[in-house]
């Protein structure tokens, strides 16, 4: 019999512990089927945030060295600056890359540090109990936003992937969701053409992913993706907001 | 040459060939020196960082992936890098970190002070972790210790701290420096993140959510530590034999007291010098000896009185401690602490 589908193998066969509904298991999936498909796992080097995806590593089947909370971008610096033909992404939060970590994103983007990061936008911070992240919507109801975020009280949220476009240094970002099929095809484009600038040497690459949260949402799953297609992406339009790539030439 | 050029070149001469930090003063000669010289060695990575922060966490990275790796800074900068040393402590990480300390708390001053000694010897992290300090106190000195301090940190897998002061880093002395090391001629490291190629994937992390677990990790840890205090001391003894009365200070501080010592025994007073030069792990065991014949141990330091409470530790009550600091950034004089030395020792009826 043909085999059509399967674990991809960049991906442990160790079970997820994300909620039902979460957009994690799927991103890391996608990551895994983009890394076989380049044929890159016996160069890639992973580094998993604080955050829901703090145990990434029990998942990717790729080294992994642990950044501490925001530090992602800093550590992956330090890798991809000491190994510089590996392959080296950062799988980051809201709270971890737009709020804690912002200095350390803004700087690695503007050097045109050649690592790829993969922001997953579900606005709150998952791990701590639904908190508010910097990617909160307004009126985003959370347990530190009740009676949902005010600009007044919380100021607004942060556009990070727009800013960092805005950085000399970046060569190619996008922002996509997992909350359809099709989406998630998109999603997985995205990162091949993020890991594709990196592997040309082209400078930072990012790949924004609003992904579902119903556990701290408070919503079913399927509610969770409608919401994202009805009130999200009003916030966060999806689509390619930077790319150079066609017009660099390879730097390797 | 310059205590801070002196510091950068035997790491250098180490095989170090990475460096990240962020200016801070007095300590600036250090990323200036490494700027120009890293950037005329194949594979040599030097950046500023965007803070202290960024550094210390780019060293995790490439000390991750196996590089010999320093980063400097001076008690501000150093408070903010404690969140790396804390990591690097837990993932078993070696890197090498110079803190050329200056008068504090807060922004404090540039000159010369040790007030940073808790903080080195203590951790300014949060967790159950140690890191060996060494603390120089001339530029001979500061090149060999840093020499040896990325051999320590690879040996046992931690992070090292060079404690000087502004005075360590600014003054200029001859100096014969260490013998360039080929790195590709430095033993391999099996633990590496370097891709998992002919090989099964690895990871490098220090959250380990099972409390069993964690505390498994934290007596590995110590099992460590307690192996580096038995056979990492580093202490020098100057006119002991005949001492009625020991002087103990450390870096700077120490060569004031050696100044002062050689005043009053000009006067005849037995008076003789013990310098901790790692001040973790402390010699303690040394310095319990030591207390068993001469009675009077007269503590100098730099500050309100920091290291005075080891050397009441090591002691353990078996002899008198007396305390003279000077905190702020203020450089005594041999003369001033010849005349505090010499009050202390006629007031104890030791001559």
């Amino acid at each position: 019999m043909k085999k059509v589908f399967s674990r991809p193998k960049s991906i442990k066969k160790n079970p997820f512990h994300y909620c039902p509904g979460c957009g994690h298991s799927i991103i890391h999936r996608v990551i895994g089927e983009v890394i076989d498909e380049l044929g890159i796992q016996e160069i890639t080097i992973g580094v998993p945030p604080a955050g829901c995806a703090v145990l990434a590593y029990f998942y990717f089947d790729v080294d992994m060295g642990e950044a501490s909370h925001g530090r992602a971008a800093a550590v992956a610096t330090g890798l991809k600056r000491a190994l510089p033909d590996r392959i080296v992404f950062t799988y980051q939060g809201d709270g971890d890359i737009a709020a804690i970590g912002t200095a350390e994103t803004i700087h690695a983007a503007s050097r045109g540090e050649n690592f790829t990061t993969i922001f997953v936008n579900n606005g709150v911070y998952g791990m701590t109990g639904g908190q508010m992240a910097p990617t909160t919507i307004l009126g985003q109801n959370t347990t530190t936003s009740p009676g949902g975020r005010k600009e007044r009280r919380d100021g607004f949220p942060i556009p990070l992937s727009e800013m960092l476009a805005v950085a000399k240094g970046s060569a190619y970002i996008e922002r996509t969701a997992v909350n359809s099929p099709s989406n998630i095809l998109k999603t997985k484009r995205a990162i091949e053409k993020a890991f594709r600038a990196q592997m040309r040497g082209l400078g930072f690459s990012l790949v924004e992913i609003l992904s579902p949260c119903p556990t701290n949402w408070k919503m079913s799953p399927v509610e969770a993706c409608h919401w994202i297609d009805e009130v999200m992406v009003k916030h966060f339009p999806l689509g390619v907001i930077k790319d150079i790539t066609g017009e660099k030439k390879d730097v390797n | 040459m310059r205590g801070n050029h002196v510091i950068a070149e035997a790491a250098i001469r180490a095989g170090c060939r990475f460096y990240f930090g962020y200016p801070i003063t007095p300590q600036n000669e250090i990323p200036e020196y490494m700027s120009e010289r890293l950037s005329k060695i194949e594979g040599g990575v030097f950046i500023q960082a965007e803070s202290e922060i960024a550094s210390i966490h780019m060293v995790i990275g490439a000390s991750m992936a196996g590089g010999r790796v320093m980063t400097s800074s001076s008690g501000p900068g150093i408070s903010l890098k404690q969140e790396g040393i804390s990591f690097l402590s837990a993932l078993e990480l070696p890197a090498v970190i110079v803190n050329m300390s200056r008068g504090g708390p807060g922004l404090g001053n540039i000159a010369p002070s040790q007030s940073d000694y808790f903080q080195a010897t203590r951790g300014g992290g949060h967790g159950d972790y140690r890191t060996i300090v060494l603390a120089p106190n001339s530029c001979q000195e500061a090149g060999d210790l840093t020499y040896k301090s990325f051999d320590l940190a690879d040996k046992y897998r931690i992070p090292v701290l060079i404690l000087g002061d502004g005075m360590l880093g600014q003054m200029m002395e001859p100096v014969e420096l260490p013998p360039e090391i080929p790195v590709k001629r430095l033993p391999p490291k099996e633990w590496t993140i370097t891709g998992a190629k002919g090989r099964p994937s690895r990871f490098i992390r220090s959250l380990i959510l099972d409390p069993f677990e964690e505390e498994e990790h934290n007596w590995k840890l110590m099992r460590k530590y307690e192996k580096i205090s038995k056979e990492e001391l580093l202490w020098e003894t100057f006119s002991i034999e005949d001492a009625k009365m020991i002087v103990v200070a450390f870096g700077t501080a120490a060569r004031i007291a050696k100044g002062a010592i050689k005043r009053v025994r000009e006067e005849g007073l037995k008076v003789g010098l013990f310098r901790p030069i790692s001040l973790w792990p402390f010699p303690t065991k040394i310095l319990k000896e030591i207390s068993r014949k001469v009675k009077h141990l007269f503590v100098f330091e730099m500050n309100m009185g920091q290291m005075v409470e080891d050397v009441k530790l090591a002691v353990d009550g078996g002899a008198e401690i007396h305390f003279y600091g000077r905190p702020g950034g203020i450089i005594p004089t041999p003369l001033e602490i010849s005349r505090i030395i010499s009050s202390y020792y006629y007031q104890k009826k030791l001559g």
